[in-house]
């Protein structure tokens, strides 16, 4: 995602989620969402079946 | 009888023999915490009169021709998210410390104390256990023993420098990506990360639920597992401990390691390291005649997925806090909590399903194996406050580096004992990860490297 665009992102998230983002921390925290985003991104391009449970599963 | 030198094994029989009294054994340590902690920066929270009750306790009831536990006079300290009854859990952080006193003492205290061990105060850590350096910007950094211009490691900084240091025979950590192994591995010493849902987490501050653990660090095999076996056991205050039965090891120890499958792990596990985990793996490798190369599939991938959950939920937990108080936050911890409150929630998923996936391929890989080795760290403890290395001529951040080869095998739980190889000028760990529930096999393994003298603690050098 080009910078700008995260810009707009992180403001739109920080107001959905009642979070601070102030001026000075911004670099940091788009950095920071940067590294996340692509490391996610990672794990999303592997194939998965359809039918696979998280590993979080429920046991009632 | 006060010799730093002297095991929790060592001290327990001493004082079980009326060799040594538990008092002595503490007034020692409080007296070595006393002389070195200026320097090491270990410990925030000294409970020097609630050590002093509890050894007199001991004390009297051995003179009373009582039978004492297992770890009688073993002088201990806990990672500062450990609730500590009258101590404000404060989990490295500034915030925490508006909590009242904890009420009670968490699981695995009760039981080491249950066990005859006597508790001498609370260790300093990163903040919110989101942290591999052992720094902290509102307690100061740990130091590491061997060299106190040297980082710990983290989180669990305090119990590195702490049992590193010989201030105390037995610390106990949390592990949610490597905070016991990574420190282990810096001051030279053995941790244990046990199976997921081994230990109690009860009573102790979370981070990331999905992947928290806690365990010992101490500077033998031996000295992990006496304590490991006074902790272990079903606790209904903590919702992912297991009701298997308590399974001891010290008994096993010494059964030696011939019938083990040993392999090193390959791929990903060999790139991104500095010399000195290569000569590590190395050398443990050839003193266990380990020769075949296994490949952890998507290792890279489980290291990734382990970010994203890490990050996420570490996010939500804190988010009121983000809310509320994001100045009283070390900034470096707040900003990557922001940014993880910010990862869409299909992501979080995803790695979920995924990490399902590589638990099942891992496993396969244990019908063939007992035992993969691993670096513990690419790198020995770098400087306090150094933020690159350079690796093959590339600079990297160090931070982010210094957990790669422990957030695959926390992702799914894996059992792992970090054993220290006396490198000079500083000590590197090895990771022996062996399959769910066999925290057995793996001291077992540590144990025998120990008695070959391929792994040890060394003194430390730096105090």
């Amino acid at each position: 995602m080009a910078a700008d665009k995260l810009d707009d992102y992180i403001d739109a998230v920080a107001t959905a989620m009642g979070l601070p983002v102030e001026d000075a921390w911004r670099p940091a925290v788009r950095a920071n969402l940067e590294v996340s985003l692509r490391l996610a991104r990672m794990v999303d391009e592997f194939p998965l079946p359809d039918e696979t449970e998280p590993a979080s599963v429920y046991s009632a | 009888m006060t010799d730093q030198s002297l095991s929790a094994a060592d001290i327990a029989q001493a004082v079980a023999a009326r060799k040594l009294s538990a008092l002595e054994a503490t007034e020692a340590a409080l007296a070595r915490i006393a002389k070195h902690d200026s320097v090491l920066n270990a410990f925030t929270d000294i409970t020097a009169d609630r050590a002093r009750a509890k050894a007199k306790a001991l004390d009297a009831a051995i003179a009373a021709g009582q039978t004492v536990g297992p770890l009688a006079g073993v002088p201990f300290a806990v990672k500062n998210l450990f609730d500590v009854q009258g101590l404000s859990t404060r989990a490295g952080s500034k915030i925490n410390r508006d909590l009242p006193p904890a009420a009670r003492d968490a699981t695995l205290i009760e039981r080491m104390e249950a066990a005859g061990a006597v508790l001498v105060g609370a260790l300093n850590m990163g903040e919110y256990a989101y942290d591999f350096t052992g720094e902290n910007v509102h307690d100061g950094p740990s130091r590491n023993p061997h060299d106190p211009t040297r980082m710990t490691g983290g989180s669990s900084g305090g119990s590195g420098g702490a049992v590193g240091g010989a201030l105390v025979p037995i610390a106990l950590g949390s592990d949610t990506n490597g905070s016991i192994r990574v420190p282990s591995s810096f001051c030279g010493i053995f941790g244990l990360k046990p199976t997921y849902g081994r230990l109690s987490r009860a009573r102790s501050f979370p981070f990331v639920a999905s992947f928290d653990h806690l365990g010992p660090l101490a500077r033998s095999a031996g000295d992990l597992a006496l304590s490991y076996d006074a902790m272990q056991g079903l606790d209904p205050d903590d919702a992912a401990c297991s009701p298997r039965p308590v399974e001891p090891v010290v008994p096993q120890l010494a059964r030696g390691i011939r019938d083990l499958r040993i392999a090193i792990a390959g791929g990903y596990f060999q790139q991104n390291v500095f010399p000195e985990a290569v000569e590590a793996v190395g050398r443990i490798a050839k003193a266990l005649n380990a020769t075949r190369t296994v490949e952890i599939p998507e290792a890279a991938r489980a290291r990734s997925a382990a970010y994203v959950i890490t990050t996420t939920e570490g996010a939500s937990l804190h988010l009121d806090r983000l809310r509320t108080r994001p100045n009283d936050f070390d900034p470096a911890v707040r900003d990557r909590l922001i940014a993880g409150a910010m990862i869409p929630a299909p992501y979080v998923d995803k790695a979920q399903k995924f990490r399902r996936w590589y638990r099942e391929k891992v496993l396969e890989l244990f019908k063939t194996v007992d035992v993969i080795l691993a670096p513990a760290t690419p790198c020995v403890a770098p400087k306090l406050g150094q933020v690159n290395f350079t690796l093959d001529g590339v600079e990297l951040p160090v931070r982010a580096n210094i957990g790669i080869h422990t957030q695959p095998i926390s992702f799914i739980g894996l059992p792992v004992v970090a054993v220290p190889v006396p490198l000079l000028p500083m000590p590197i760990g090895v990771q022996i990860i062996a399959a769910p529930w066999r925290e057995d096999i793996a001291l077992r393994v540590a144990y025998a490297l120990e008695q070959m003298g391929a792994a040890a603690a060394p003194s430390p050098r730096g105090i």
